[in-house]
Formats: C-alpha cells, structure tokens, sequence
C-alpha cells in the first residue's frame, strides 16, 4: 500500500500503510528543532506528532523555522 | 490602478507589525510610504549602535525605544499614516488583544521561538487572519533561493534556510528584500494580484 499526499504544494506518495507526522519527518529527514505543522489546514502541535495521522490526499505543510529578522 | 486609487483603498487598511528589527522597520516603512492608513506596531527593545548596518533607525535615536522611534520616523515620511505604537514584550494574550483589528500581521521576530508562538497563538486566537512570516535571510548574495510561498493564511517570505549565525550575520540587503517581500506580499493580499 502506498499513501499519496500533498506536501508543501507538492505531490508526493509514500510506501507505507499508516502514516503519522513523527514517520513523516523520518521519512523525509527532517530533524528541525523547531518548525510548524499543519494537516488540511489544521495546526498540529509537537506532542500530537506521534497520534496525528496522515491520510490519502492530505494536504500538509511543514515549516522549519529559523531565527533572523 | 492607478497610485492614487491604490492610496484610497490602503488608506482603509490596518497592518499589524510585530517586532521593529530588521524586518519590522523596513516593512513598515514601505507600507507607510505606499499608502496604508495605519500601523500598529510593537516591540521591547531599544535601539542599538549594532542595529544600524540593517534597521531603519539612525545614530541620535540609539538608546530610544524602537517603537517610538519607527512612529518618528514613519511621520517623517508619510504624515498622513497612523502609527500605533506598543512598547511591550508581545506574549499570546497581548498578540491577539493587540492585533484583534488588523487586516493583515506581519511576523517581524528575530527568534525562531518567536515566530512559532505567534503562529500558533493566531491559529487559536485569530484563525482567519493572514500572517505574512519572514524566515530565512542571513548572510548575502544567493538572491534566487529568497521566494514566497502560500499555504492558506500563512504567507512564508524568506529562504526557509539561512540561520543566523557568527559566520552568517543579517546584513541590510537580504533583510531588506525580505522585509520589502513580506510588505509586498501585504499589497498583494489587499489590492488582489496584479
């Protein structure tokens, strides 16, 4: 089985059956140590990373957040 | 549009800016010589001599609050814009209490802790409104990896990848382009696309 989501504008389809954020991350490597997450729209905070599911079609958005202004 | 129409719909708006550094300065001086009726703007700091290579101060105001010293500056040039100004260490209850009226926020913070608690604090509080972000615009040169992306409120102005670091100061010229891009992306959620 495999999941196809839409990740940052972009289409892009994972071999798994069950997706969460946490595998998400590891998935695409990502190890920022802060950054923002929203599924369909919906802010999804750090604790709730192991328990959100992602799901066919999703749209999810992940920032990585840096300092400088 | 011509200047003049553009100048009458932006007389009508109210932008929140939050933080007066880098990006905060410039932006706002961009609004205000566009046109928007008016500004609200806060931050905690005081000026200092190292701000100068970026922010929108000069050398009599060091020691001065910034939020008092943008408004003056702002009225130097655009008389005609209102200038809010709070001098106040924004926290998730002054963010919403402060910004509650604005049409657009825009995210001027210098650390990343920052930038998320107003993300997050205006998902709960103010879920609807758009908030333009800077993220990412250390060091110099590289100007094709500054871009905008769009994902439902959110509006990211930056290279979403330059930290700040001894190496890898912020320097007047990549601030600005963000600081002009965030305030562009402001005329852009309020006068439509070109």
């Amino acid at each position: 089985m495999a999941i196809s989501i839409t990740l940052n504008n972009r289409e892009e389809t994972f071999d798994t059956d069950l997706l969460n954020i946490d595998q998400l991350l590891k998935m695409k490597n990502y190890t920022f140590k802060m950054m923002v997450v929203k599924i369909n729209g919906k802010l999804v905070k750090r604790p709730q990373y192991a328990e959100a599911q992602i799901k066919e079609g999703d749209d999810v958005m992940i920032l990585h957040l840096i300092s400088g202004g | 549009m011509h200047f003049e129409e553009i100048k009458k719909v932006l007389q009508t708006k109210t932008i929140g800016i939050a933080g007066c550094g880098g990006l905060g300065s410039n932006c706002a001086v961009a609004l205000a010589r566009t046109g928007v009726g008016k500004l609200i703007i806060a931050d905690f700091d005081v000026v200092e001599e190292s701000n100068l290579n970026r922010q929108y101060y000069f050398q009599h105001q060091i020691g001065h609050k910034k939020v008092e010293s943008l408004k003056a500056n702002i009225k130097l040039i655009n008389p005609n814009a209102q200038v809010e100004a709070h001098h106040i260490r924004l926290d998730e209850t002054s963010i919403v209490k402060i910004y509650k009226n604005c049409d657009v926020v825009v995210e001027a913070f210098d650390t990343s802790e920052m930038k998320l608690l107003i993300i997050e604090t205006m998902a709960e509080g103010l879920p609807n409104k758009p908030l333009v972000l800077g993220v990412g615009m250390a060091g110099w040169g590289d100007n094709n990896s500054i871009k905008c992306r769009n994902h439902e409120h959110l509006y990211i102005c930056g290279d979403e990848e330059k930290e700040i670091t001894e190496d890898l100061p912020p320097l007047a010229p990549r601030v600005g382009i963000v600081a002009n891009m965030q305030a562009n992306t402001v005329l852009e959620i309020l006068l439509g696309s070109v």
